[in-house]
C-alpha cells in the first residue's frame, strides 16, 4: 500500500489576521492523523497574509505552504479553488483534509474535480487500523455510515466541533509561499450582512439552543393568539442566556403562508430536514410538535429538554432527556423571571 | 435579457417516512426503497421556484428542470411538481440513492445538461440545492459546474437580484447566520440554493396539463446511466441506537418547572 501523506488546508476569519477556530480543530485532525499513520503533515494556509496566519501554529511539527494576496481576502470560487489547487500541487499529499466552513465547503467539490481526487463531506471521525475509515451521516442525519476510499488525493471536510482547536506553544515553523495563477475574477464580494430583525440570534458557539415550535404562534388557552408576546418572551430568554434560537420549520414557513409570525425568525433559524443541525452542549425546545424531522435537527445537542402541552409528543420520548408538559409561555415567563433575580 | 436557467434537482423519500438501511447487492440501500413515497429534493425544489420566478421576470427566458432518479420514481414526483410551475423536463433514468457518489451523479447530469438543444451557455444559470436531502454532501452540483466549465460559483444561497446589465447581487449563508454578498459580472453561474425566500407554490392544474404534454416524452426518452462509485467502499449503514431514558414531568407548577430549569441553564 502507497503510504499516505496529508495536507490541511486551512484559512483566515474575517478579520485576516489568524486561523479560524475551524480550521485550527481540522490541524488537531491532520496531526493526530499524521501521528497515528507515521506520516509527514504539510499545512496549507489561504490569507490575505499567510505570513501573519501562520502564527497561530506554534510548536507545530510540519511544513507550512501558503498562498497570500487581496484576492483571497474575502472567500469566493473562482480565487479559492485556484489558491487550493495550488497548494494541493504543492504538496502533493494523497489525503487533504479541510474544516466543513462555508468557504472550504463551497469549493472542495470543485478542487476534488481539479486534481482528480475524490471527495467526502461532514465527516464526523477518521477511524481506521489500516486503511483510513470515515464516518458521516446520511439522510439528514438519520442514518450513520464508515466509508473508505482507494482513490487519491482523497478530500475529507471535517465537521466542526469534532477535535478540540490546536493549541502549540513555542516555537514557530517556516512558511513556504505558493505562487498561484487566478483567472479572471467576475465576482466581487461586497462584505457581510446580518439579519435585519432584532440583532443576530444565531449563535453557534452558544452554550444552548433554544428552539421555538409553531405552537408559539397558536391559539392558547383564552381561545387568542399570543405571538407578540411570545416574541418578547423568546427575545427576553434569548438576551439573558446568550443561547442561540432554532425554529422548526413550520413556524418559519407560516410567514409565506399569511399566519402569525414571530418577525425575528427567518429560514436561518430553522433546524432539521431542511435546516441546520447544531452542535451545542444543551438544548431546550418549547412547543415543537413531535415529528422525527424535528429529531435530525437535534443530532448534536448533548443534553436535551423540552416544554410540550403534548404528554404523547412522538419526539420527545426516548429523545429528551426531560419532558415537562406544561404551558411554555408561563414557564418561559417565569424562568426569565428568575434569571433577572439571578443575574 | 434572457437567462437559460437549468435546476439540478434529485429525488429522496418523504421525510416523514421512516427509512432503514439494508445490505444491497451493491452496497448498502432503504428497505423497501421503491415502495417510498417520494418528493422532490427540498432545496433543490426551493432553487425550482425561485428559477420559475426569474424566468417570469425576464421575457424569452426558459426553465429547465434536470432529474435523476428510477424513472418510475421520477414520474410520480411529476405528477405533483409539474402543477407547481412551468418547465421543460430532462430525465436521467438510474438507481440512484443517498449511498451513490456523487461525482458518478454529476458525470450523469452534466452529460443531461450538454446534451439540452438550444441551450445557450452564455446565458446558462446552473440551479440546485446546496445539499441534497439524501446524501447531503454538497459535492453535486459544484462538480457539473466544473464538468461545464463555470467557475462563477455560489453555495446556500438565499437571494439573486439581477440587474439591467445581466449582473447579479447574490446572498450566500456564511457563518453566525450571515450572508456574504457578492456581485457577478453574470451569466454563466452556479448556483447551489438553500431554503430561498419564496413560499411554495399552490398546485395549478393548468400549468400541470401543460408540464405533461413533454415531461411524458421526457420520461420515455431518458437514458440509462450507471453510476460508478469512484472507490467508495461502504463499511457500515447503521441507524443510531442511542435511545434515551426520557423523563417525563406532569403535574409540575410551572414555577418549579421554571426553577429546575434556571438551575439546569446555570449548569456547566
Amino acid at each position: 500500500m502507497m503510504p499516505e501523506a496529508i495536507l490541511v488546508l486551512t484559512h483566515t476569519d474575517e478579520a485576516g489576521s489568524s486561523l479560524t477556530k475551524s480550521s485550527l480543530e481540522t490541524v488537531t485532525a491532520g496531526k493526530t492523523l499524521a501521528d497515528r499513520l507515521e506520516t509527514p503533515l504539510v499545512i496549507g494556509i489561504l490569507a490575505t497574509d499567510s505570513n501573519a496566519a501562520a502564527k497561530s501554529l506554534p510548536g507545530l511539527n510540519a511544513r507550512i505552504l501558503g498562498v497570500s494576496g487581496e484576492a483571497f481576502e474575502k472567500p469566493q470560487y473562482a480565487a479559492d479553488v485556484a489558491a487550493c489547487e495550488a497548494l494541493c500541487n504543492a504538496a502533493q499529499a494523497t489525503v487533504i483534509l479541510a474544516p466543513q466552513s462555508s468557504r472550504m465547503a463551497r469549493v472542495a467539490a470543485g478542487l476534488a474535480h481539479r486534481i482528480s481526487g475524490s471527495i467526502d463531506t461532514h465527516i464526523t471521525s477518521i477511524q481506521g487500523d489500516e486503511a483510513i475509515e470515515v464516518t458521516r451521516w446520511l439522510y439528514r442525519q438519520r442514518i450513520e455510515a464508515t466509508i473508505t476510499r482507494s482513490v487519491r488525493p482523497w478530500i475529507l471536510l471535517i465537521e466542526g466541533g469534532v477535535c478540540a482547536a490546536y493549541e502549540g506553544h513555542e516555537g514557530e515553523g517556516e512558511l513556504e509561499q505558493v505562487a498561484v495563477e487566478l483567472p479572471e475574477l467576475r465576482t466581487n464580494v461586497i462584505g457581510t450582512r446580518a439579519p435585519a430583525h432584532s440583532g443576530q440570534t444565531i449563535r453557534p458557539d452558544a452554550k444552548m439552543l433554544f428552539v421555538a415550535g409553531a405552537g408559539w404562534t397558536k391559539k392558547q388557552a383564552d381561545g387568542q393568539v399570543h405571538a407578540g408576546e411570545a416574541g418578547e418572551l423568546i427575545l427576553s430568554f434569548l438576551q439573558k442566556t446568550s443561547a442561540s434560537l432554532g425554529s422548526s420549520k413550520s413556524l418559519v414557513d407560516q410567514g409565506g403562508d399569511g399566519q402569525p409570525v414571530l418577525p425575528f425568525l427567518s429560514h436561518m433559524n430553522q433546524v432539521g430536514q431542511t435546516g441546520a443541525t447544531p452542535r451545542h452542549p444543551k438544548g431546550l425546545a418549547t412547543c415543537c410538535h413531535g415529528e422525527e424531522p424535528h429529531v435530525v435537527g437535534w443530532r448534536f445537542i448533548t443534553e436535551r429538554r423540552a416544554i410540550s402541552l403534548d404528554p404523547n409528543c412522538g419526539w420527545a420520548r426516548g429523545k429528551a432527556d426531560v419532558v415537562y408538559i406544561a404551558d411554555a409561555f408561563k414557564v418561559i415567563a417565569k424562568v426569565n423571571e428568575l434569571l433577572a433575580l439571578k443575574a | 435579457m434572457s437567462l437559460h436557467i437549468v435546476v439540478c434537482a434529485g429525488i429522496v423519500p418523504d421525510p416523514l417516512q421512516t427509512l432503514e438501511p439494508i445490505a444491497g447487492p451493491n452496497g448498502p440501500a432503504l428497505k423497501n426503497e421503491m415502495m417510498l413515497p417520494a418528493v422532490l429534493d427540498p432545496w433543490a425544489a426551493s432553487a425550482l421556484y425561485e428559477a420559475a420566478t426569474l424566468v417570469s421576470k425576464f421575457p424569452g427566458s426558459r426553465l429547465w428542470l434536470v432529474s435523476l432518479g428510477p424513472k418510475a420514481k421520477l414520474q410520480q414526483v411529476m405528477m405533483t411538481i409539474a402543477q407547481k410551475v412551468t418547465f421543460e423536463l430532462v430525465a436521467v433514468d438510474s438507481a440512484s440513492n443517498g449511498f451513490a457518489d456523487a461525482s458518478a451523479t454529476a458525470s450523469a447530469l452534466a452529460s443531461g445538461i450538454a446534451a439540452i438543444p438550444d441551450l445557450d451557455r452564455t446565458k446558462l444559470l446552473l440551479f440546485g440545492g446546496w445539499e441534497s436531502a439524501s446524501r447531503g454532501a454538497g459535492v453535486t452540483l459544484q462538480t457539473v459546474g466544473e464538468l461545464l466549465g463555470i467557475t462563477d460559483q455560489f453555495a446556500g444561497v438565499d437571494q439573486i437580484d439581477m440587474r439591467e446589465d445581466g449582473s447579479f447581487e447574490v446572498l450566500e449563508r456564511v457563518e453566525g447566520g450571515k450572508h456574504q454578498a457578492s456581485v457577478c459580472a453574470g451569466a454563466p453561474a452556479v448556483l447551489g440554493w438553500a431554503t430561498g425566500n419564496l413560499p411554495e407554490p399552490h398546485n395549478n392544474p393548468q400549468i400541470g396539463m401543460a408540464n405533461m404534454r413533454t415531461v411524458m416524452p421526457a420520461l420515455q426518452r431518458a437514458k440509462q446511466a450507471a453510476l460508478t462509485n469512484d472507490g467508495q467502499q461502504y463499511l457500515s449503514a447503521s441507524l443510531p441506537s442511542q435511545q434515551r431514558q426520557t423523563r417525563v414531568v406532569r403535574d409540575l407548577a410551572p414555577d418549579a418547572i421554571a426553577q429546575e430549569l434556571v438551575e439546569w441553564i446555570r449548569t456547566q
